[in-house]
């Protein structure tokens, strides 16, 4: 880690602070991180694994003040017109917390669903579904990373194979070209450009993306790199989780 | 498990009701709860719940509906109230009605005054929001009866529910007000019974009460103190499956140079492609695609360009021969059909065949089912000018 003083010009104001911050996961007083909000900081995290008896899998996951509730059924039996032959059919159903569903939670499953179905071993459970409900309990900011962590602990949570883990990062660039990692609601209405990105533990590929907004190639580039380094802090924490809950198993 | 929602709008009241505001009630048996919950099914038991709700919440007059007035027969609130059944393991009726009363207790309005004429409304910055005015709190309470009334059970789980002979659910609220009653399933009940079940009913609404009265204290205590409240506070942190991490700060230092090294390794982007040709109003061009490997269309392909290079626009009697043309064409064979179209192409003047390509090509996808591969390479190269 560098102790540099933030010598690049243009480069976000949060990036050069973070000279020799101590790794520790856990009990990271709050105050030493920093003035801004989230400037190159994630938010508190906290899950809950299997919180619902019913589902064959359930995760509560919250990002600072968003939360997600995800509830998961599968490998269960499958209608006879979505059948497919070689692999497990995939849905995903995403509940607003007020009104309907709409057209704007349409696309969004349709995104959970490609990224989970890139994931998920399909092909050891042919002919049956898997779903996924989730549930949005409340929306401060990067709710669609959070539906794809919640996501992912709740497949964890169901043992279902996967090839890889995944976590959701969104990155929002202001009028200035300052990053900043999983903005508030407030930092997302201000940012140019939002981007949200889903990460995979392998290698720390990039599985989903999508924008919203107006950002160069560099700082696109930039905002990739920025989200891979957040994605371990993210699978860190998955693995302290699910460390913590099997180790009385 | 039933997460509740309470929000408001300012709407227009309903015509015989011009002075009260508009309560809505809404219960989603969500696909989390349980595996037979299917998206978008009307099913018998939501309508079931859906009533007995309503009938519990509104009919009850717990709330004042007409403190929700702002401007008589202009402008009143509709208080809307969604609750999400998230975990099914029996008794849902209570916990939703538990659920709707605490967020409605819990829910704090926009403030609203009214000057004469002018309405004011006021953001939560600038005024502090406003409670509902509720006088009272019903809750449900069910019994489910086992052997013809012998066996009685109280909060039933869904094994429970699953085999019980029927169903007893009282409303009522801690004043010992009974506020609704239904017995459904077709038992018959002594009155002993139904006496015996609302003195436990008396019981458990008391309990229930205090516990919501001493959570809604806690919520405005540390709202005042400006701690941390909400679902973030209400994962307990002994439990074993529940983890909770600090901010966690990400080295962003290098990032630029890796993003630099990164574009530079890239190939350069595919020459951009050139400006758009903009042929008729409303239809343009970009790219010239691929050759046409079909040798032997030639010949229609240059009429077909002769057509659509016509700008006018036709009056309806085009349209009615246009009609006509089709109704002939959607008896025939595919083929025939392209080629009287191509003879019906050369009759017609040019004015009036642009739009009969068009139309034309509406009528073929009509028949699509019986289409071949030239007729559909044709219809491509048609809709790309």
């Amino acid at each position: 880690m560098e102790t540099g003083l933030p010598a690049r010009p243009g480069s976000g104001s949060g990036v050069g602070r973070w000279g020799r911050v101590p790794r520790a996961e856990g009990a990271v007083p709050a105050v030493a991180m920093g003035s801004e909000p989230g400037g190159c900081a994630l938010r508190p995290f906290s899950c809950e694994l299997g919180p619902l008896g019913r589902p064959d899998g359930s995760a509560a996951f919250l990002q600072g003040d968003t939360s997600v509730l995800a509830g998961l059924y599968g490998p269960a039996e499958v209608k006879g017109s979505r059948e497919l032959y070689d692999q497990a059919t995939l849905e995903v159903l995403l509940k607003p917390k007020v009104g309907l569903p709409g057209v704007f939670e349409k696309s969004r499953e349709q995104l959970i669903r490609r990224t989970c179905e890139a994931v998920i071993l399909g092909t050891l459970h042919p002919r049956t579904s898997v779903t996924i409900v989730l549930q949005v309990v409340s929306d401060a900011g990067s709710l669609l990373a959070c539906c794809l962590n919640a996501a992912c602990m709740g497949l964890m949570d169901a043992g279902l194979p996967m090839k890889s883990l995944f976590c959701g990062v969104t990155c929002a660039l202001d009028a200035d070209g300052a990053l900043s990692l999983d903005p508030t609601a407030k930092q997302e209405k201000e940012a140019r450009a939002l981007l949200t990105f889903a990460i995979s533990s392998v290698e720390r590929r990039v599985l989903m993306s999508t924008t919203k907004g107006t950002c160069s190639v560099e700082e696109l580039q930039r905002c990739i790199a920025a989200a891979q380094r957040a994605a371990d802090a993210v699978f860190r924490f998955y693995r302290d989780s699910i460390h913590r809950k099997y180790s009385k198993a | 498990r039933v997460l509740g929602q309470v929000s408001c709008e300012l709407v227009s009241p309903k015509l015989n009701r011009a002075t009260e505001g508009i309560l809505f009630f809404n219960l989603e048996l969500s696909p989390m709860a349980s595996p037979s919950f299917e998206p978008g099914r009307q099913s018998e038991l939501l309508v079931k719940l859906n009533r007995l709700l309503e009938r519990c919440l509104r009919n009850s007059k717990c709330i004042d509906t007409e403190s929700l007035c702002v401007v008589a027969g202009v402008k009143v609130w509709q208080i809307r109230v969604d609750l999400h059944l998230l975990n099914h393991d029996g008794n849902i009726i209570d916990a939703a009605s538990i659920a709707a009363i605490v967020a409605l207790c819990h829910f704090r309005r926009p403030d609203v005054s009214v000057q004469g004429e002018e309405v004011t409304l006021y953001t939560p910055e600038e005024r502090d929001p406003v409670p509902l005015s509720i006088h009272h709190m019903p809750i449900c309470v069910s019994f489910a009866f086992f052997q013809q009334g012998t066996y009685l059970l109280v909060d039933p789980s869904e094994r429970e529910e699953r085999v019980m002979d029927g169903l007893l659910v009282i409303a009522m609220n801690k004043h010992r007000e009974i506020c609704t009653i239904q017995s459904s399933g077709g038992i018959m009940l002594l009155k002993e019974q139904v006496l015996r079940c609302s003195k436990i009913t008396g019981v458990k609404v008391a309990e229930i009460t205090e516990l919501i009265q001493k959570a809604l204290e806690n919520d405005r205590k540390v709202r005042k103190e400006g701690g941390k409240f909400g679902f973030a506070e209400s994962i307990p942190n002994q439990k074993i499956s529940a983890f909770k991490m600090e901010r966690a700060p990400v080295d962003t230092d290098d990032v630029e140079e890796q993003a630099e090294e990164i574009i530079t390794k890239a190939d350069p982007p595919l020459d951009v492609f050139a400006e758009p040709i903009l042929r008729l109003p409303g239809t343009a061009q970009i790219g010239e695609g691929i050759e046409n490997s079909w040798g032997d269309l030639e010949e229609s392909e240059r009429e077909e360009e002769e057509e659509s290079n016509s700008d006018d626009v036709t009056a309806s009697e085009d349209q009615k021969m246009e009609v006509e043309e089709i109704n002939v064409m959607s008896e025939n064979d595919p083929i025939v059909l392209s080629d009287s179209e191509e003879e019906g192409v050369v009759i017609l003047e040019p004015e009036k065949t642009s739009k009969k390509t068009r139309t034309h090509t509406n009528a073929k996808q009509e028949n699509s089912s019986s289409k071949k591969a030239f007729n559909k390479k044709r219809k491509k190269k048609r809709a790309t000018r």
